[in-house]
């Protein structure tokens, strides 16, 4: 085994390894490379957002819900507007769109999450008002002040009980505490084969339960942004975003400015890990310098970044195999509850990148998925690192051990004889290339001291796939389970495929008016600079304007589905 | 906001605690209160000299209650706290946090404190407050009634002394539990045994239970098993991120037993 | 608000500005001084990005109220170098890609320092040891510590 390069981290280069499928002229993979940015890191001199100064600056900090769900009857601002410092006291009444879905930017979802919420709160650090004083310090004794009368609601913290009848409404916009896939459904199916027919003829069933409990980025830099006018009325924003044109797009349609109004500075991230995407501290940073007249600064401290910054979100998987005694897995079937906390963020994709990925690198010949997105009153969840996948990784590998063990097989030896193979189908019915789970798992073997068979040393992920193996099931057992009435595929982001406003104005909570009977622009107290934008709102837009598009496949690109 | 007023005497800075004011040690816990704007408006320091003082008499070791934990690793004749200091938090935090703040930390920290409590030390009160055992001062520490100006430790017999820290996160993390056994035996038998846990209970508390097991006998196998069995017995161990109380009971007795079993064999 | 006026030693300078009361170490020196290298994480105490010297000791600046350095000799990440060149440590950070985000860069490199200073020749535990309260959520202790052990036996530079 020539050319291997490792290193004491154990990282090892195996060149080997489909020698004949590869140029061997790489100039950086496996070699030692200085980043471009990194005399700014060891200097101190990397600009982070939070390393721009500006006099005058102010500071916002946020009036959080203490209760899982809750309705709120008052905000009594009064004592807070009297404290030293304070400049100014936001409520969702000056946000000009104040209701937004994250993918909304890309079609995908009804608007469903207020930057302020002014009706109810459906989970614990909800903001409903943000101070903006002249030193944190004044801006966090100030948001004590504050009184909010609240009326407390039966809130749901498990997935499985938010789906039962009768369990309280997390998410008016969708009412059943389910997102709508395609408009139709409550859950993202993937029907492959007929298992409950190859479940009946397997010689073994195995069943299985896993979950993981949501887990915190944690970037050492917590979340932020700092705003300021620039000239010709537009808006600077230095923002630690890990995605810098979702967040001006995010921003120009909240606050219903063109988005070349907006001129957004980042690319330097105090690590992100997926957790820097959730767009909130530039529309409200923006929103304040717009209300203000001067720079203002949005940033979460270390508690908040733990209590409401995003985590990856909890799941939880029902596995059952049918798997013959020589170890060949012959059905798979998943039922899967993502926690999407009390919002849709980027849950919803992560379910359909989660359906994408079933059933794993195996080929299984039936394979049949219920994958649901769920409303809870828990903080919401967004991205991180291979979100919609390391979950349900985690459960399908802890069930093939679990298997193997039923079938008196190693657990290598099980995924080598399941390994998919080139040209192979699989389950979302793309023909499998480059695979290299066999190698993986003898190579692995090898490092461990296992011994493996012949059969096994001898298997290869070039051979012994295609031919029948690249055929689509003779029969695709299909259902109509989780049927739902009022939604449209026809555009997600209006439900009902209606136009935006009365659609929108239904869904909203009791007592919060619709964002287009609001003032196009936030009062101008002390006054606001800024001119107002001239496009009235429906025309900021576009997006809910394209034709219907599969909800599955618009998202191949972005998903990391490979086509190669 | 808040008010920092810096007083020449540890005297005056006991005066004006008892106006409701805060004392500012090494900073290490109550400037998060002020970071988080939870802090008393009031703030008192002092640079008292008498609170980085080290000095021993006879057995006894008297310890500022301004003294760095990094400030205890440096001073030789307190070889014996090392292992303790050692395990406070992170080089910086070493750098900073006292041992009179120690006696004062919320669960999960307070190690250094437990320490103390085993080696039966004094807290000395600042102006005419005289001295208390470390077990009064810790029961009602929310009233403490006083400055601790210092601490009176009396110096353990060789290898009676022995501390150890279970935590998560190495060489850096907060308690699952931490231990502290002293454990003299003149002429061969167990005499004035104290233990004492960080992390089992609101403050640092001593395993009566299991001193009375050992006391009188030997440091043996036998003595070993009974000390185990007794380990959690009439603790209520809290729940925090950490560990949740049921598990800390299941484990005290696991590491209560490894450093006994140490302690026996000189190790 | 009253202001308090600090004067102190920074990076080998004379300066003098004011703090707000209840103000920490770590605002003032970013906000009053202007020097941004060390970083906010926590404000408690856990993460290190806010690691200084105060009179050659390693500190958090978060935890330290900015009016109590007073007369104090205060060193930062930014202090590290002299004019246009880099300390070798800096240097050895950058050879070692001994950074991802870089945002814990700054307290690692100060931590890191101290140790050298005091201890030109360190084992591999006792660089862990001195960077044990430097948090790195990019998970890049591995190259941060061979950083700082290519330097081991190096002579301390200034």
């Amino acid at each position: 085994m020539s050319d291997r390069r490792s290193d004491r981290n154990g990282f090892e280069m195996r060149k080997d390894l489909f020698a004949d499928e590869r140029d061997d002229d790489l100039n950086e993979i496996g070699k030692r490379i200085r980043r471009q940015d990194i005399e700014g890191h060891v200097t101190g001199r990397s600009p982070f957002y939070d390393d721009h100064l500006f006099d005058g600056l102010l500071h916002i900090r946020c009036v959080r819900s203490p209760h899982h769900h809750a309705r709120i009857r008052r905000i009594d601002t009064s004592e807070a507007d009297r404290m030293e410092g304070v400049v100014r006291i936001v409520t969702g009444r000056d946000v000009p769109v104040n209701l937004n879905t994250l993918l909304s930017l890309l079609d995908f979802g009804l608007d469903d999450e207020p930057l302020l919420s002014e009706g109810k709160v459906a989970y614990r650090g909800e903001p409903v008002a943000a101070v903006i004083a002249r030193t944190e310090a004044q801006a966090r004794a100030a948001t004590r002040t504050v009184r909010v009368d609240w009326e407390v609601l039966p809130h749901v913290l498990d997935v499985e009980e938010a789906l039962k009848p009768g369990a309280p409404t997390v998410n008016e916009t969708y009412p059943g505490n389910a997102f709508v896939y395609h408009g139709k459904y409550d859950h993202q199916k993937l029907r492959y084969g007929d298992v409950d027919r190859a479940l009946a003829e397997a010689d073994h069933v195995i069943e299985g339960r896993y979950q993981m409990s949501p887990i915190e980025q944690a970037p050492i830099e917590t979340c932020g942004a700092i705003a300021a006018q620039e000239q010709n009325g537009r808006y600077v924003c230095y923002t630690g975003t890990q995605a810098l044109f979702f967040s001006l797009g995010t921003a120009s349609k909240l606050l219903e400015l063109p988005s070349s109004r907006l001129h957004f500075i980042g690319g330097t991230v105090g690590g992100g890990f997926g957790g820097k995407v959730d767009s909130i501290h530039e529309p409200l940073a923006i929103l304040g310098t717009m209300l203000t007249g001067q720079p203002c600064k949005s940033q979460w401290d270390r508690e908040e970044e733990m209590q409401v910054g995003a985590p990856r979100g909890a799941e939880r998987w029902y596995l059952t195999d049918g798997v013959m005694n020589d170890g060949r897995i012959v059905a798979r079937k998943f039922t899967g509850y993502f926690d999407s906390g009390a919002y849709t963020r980027l849950t919803s994709y992560a379910v359909i990148k989660c359906a994408g990925h079933l059933p794993g690198p195996y080929t299984i010949p039936n394979v049949h998925a219920d994958v649901y997105c769920v409303y809870t009153n828990r903080t919401p969840a967004t991205a991180m690192r291979g979100f919609g996948i390391t979950g349900v990784d985690f459960a399908i590998e802890a069930h093939m051990d679990k298997v193997a063990e039923t079938v008196g097989l190693h657990p290598v030896e099980l995924r080598i004889l399941n390994a998919y193979r080139d040209g192979d189908m699989k389950a979302h019915r793309r023909l499998a290339k480059n695979c290299a789970l066999v190698e993986c798992c003898q190579v692995a073997a090898q490092k461990a001291g296992l011994r493996l068979s012949p059969d096994m040393l001898a298997a290869s992920s070039k051979t012994g796939g295609g031919g029948p193996r690249a055929e689509l099931p003779a029969h695709t057992a299909t259902d109509q389970n989780g049927l739902v009435e009022g939604f449209s595929s026809g555009s997600y982001a209006r439900k009902g495929g209606a136009p935006a406003s009365p659609a929108i104005v239904a869904t909203l909570p009791p007592g919060a008016s619709a964002p287009a009977s609001r003032p196009a622009a936030p009062a101008p107290e002390p006054k606001d600079p800024a001119p107002r934008p001239d496009a009235p709102r429906a025309d900021t837009s576009p997006p809910a304007r394209k034709p219907a598009r599969s909800g599955a496949m618009r998202f191949s690109s972005l998903s990391g589905f490979r086509r190669r | 906001m808040t008010r920092v007023e810096t007083v020449a005497t540890t005297a005056e800075a006991a005066r004006i605690l008892s106006d409701g004011a805060a004392y500012l040690g090494g900073g290490t816990m109550l400037m998060r209160a002020v970071n988080a704007g939870t802090a008393p408006p009031r703030l008192v320091r002092t640079a008292d000299p008498v609170l980085r003082a080290v000095s021993a008499r006879g057995d006894t070791v008297t310890v500022g209650a301004g003294v760095t934990m990094a400030r205890i690793l440096a001073e030789p004749q307190l070889d014996f706290l090392h292992p303790v200091a050692r395990a406070v938090g992170s080089p910086q935090i070493r750098n900073m946090a006292t041992v009179g703040g120690n006696l004062f930390a919320p669960h999960p920290y307070g190690d250094f404190a437990v320490a103390l409590l085993a080696l039966g030390a004094r807290a000395r009160m600042a102006g005419a407050g005289g001295t208390r055992p470390l077990d009064d001062l810790l029961r009602d520490r929310d009233r403490p009634g006083g400055l601790v100006e210092a601490v009176e430790i009396p110096r353990p017999p060789a290898r009676a002394f022995r501390f150890h820290k279970v935590s998560r996160v190495k060489p850096r993390g907060v308690s699952v539990i931490s231990i502290a056994v002293l454990a003299p035996s003149p002429g061969g038998k167990l005499a004035g045994v104290r233990v004492a846990y960080g992390a089992m209970g609101p403050t640092p508390l001593r395993a009566a239970a299991v001193e009375r097991v050992l006391e009188g006998g030997r440091l043996d196998q036998a003595a070993r098993e009974r000390a185990v069995a007794v380990a959690a017995e009439g603790l209520d161990p809290p729940t925090d991120a950490l560990a949740s109380g049921w598990y800390r009971g299941e484990v005290a007795g696991v590491h209560l037993g490894r450093l006994l079993a140490r302690m026996e064999e000189g190790r | 608000m009253t202001k308090i006026p600090v004067t102190l030693t920074h990076n080998g300078a004379e300066r003098a500005a004011f703090a707000d009361p209840g103000q920490n170490l770590l605002d003032f020196i970013r906000r009053g001084l202007g020097d941004l290298s060390p970083k906010y994480g926590c404000g408690q105490g856990s993460c290190g990005a806010c690691t200084v010297t105060i009179d050659g000791e390693t500190r958090l600046a978060c935890l330290t109220l900015a009016e109590t350095v007073e007369g104090c000799d205060v060193r930062t990440a930014a202090g590290l170098g002299q004019g246009a060149t880099l300390d070798p440590l800096q240097q050895a950070f950058m050879d070692h890609f001994a950074a991802q985000c870089g945002y814990c860069t700054p307290g690692m490199l100060v931590s890191a320092r101290a140790l050298l200073d005091r201890n030109p020749n360190p084992t591999r535990e006792e660089v862990v040891e001195a960077i044990s309260g430097n948090l790195c959520r990019c998970t890049g202790y591995d190259p941060i510590i061979d950083a700082i052990l290519s330097l081991a036996g190096r002579k301390a530079s200034a």
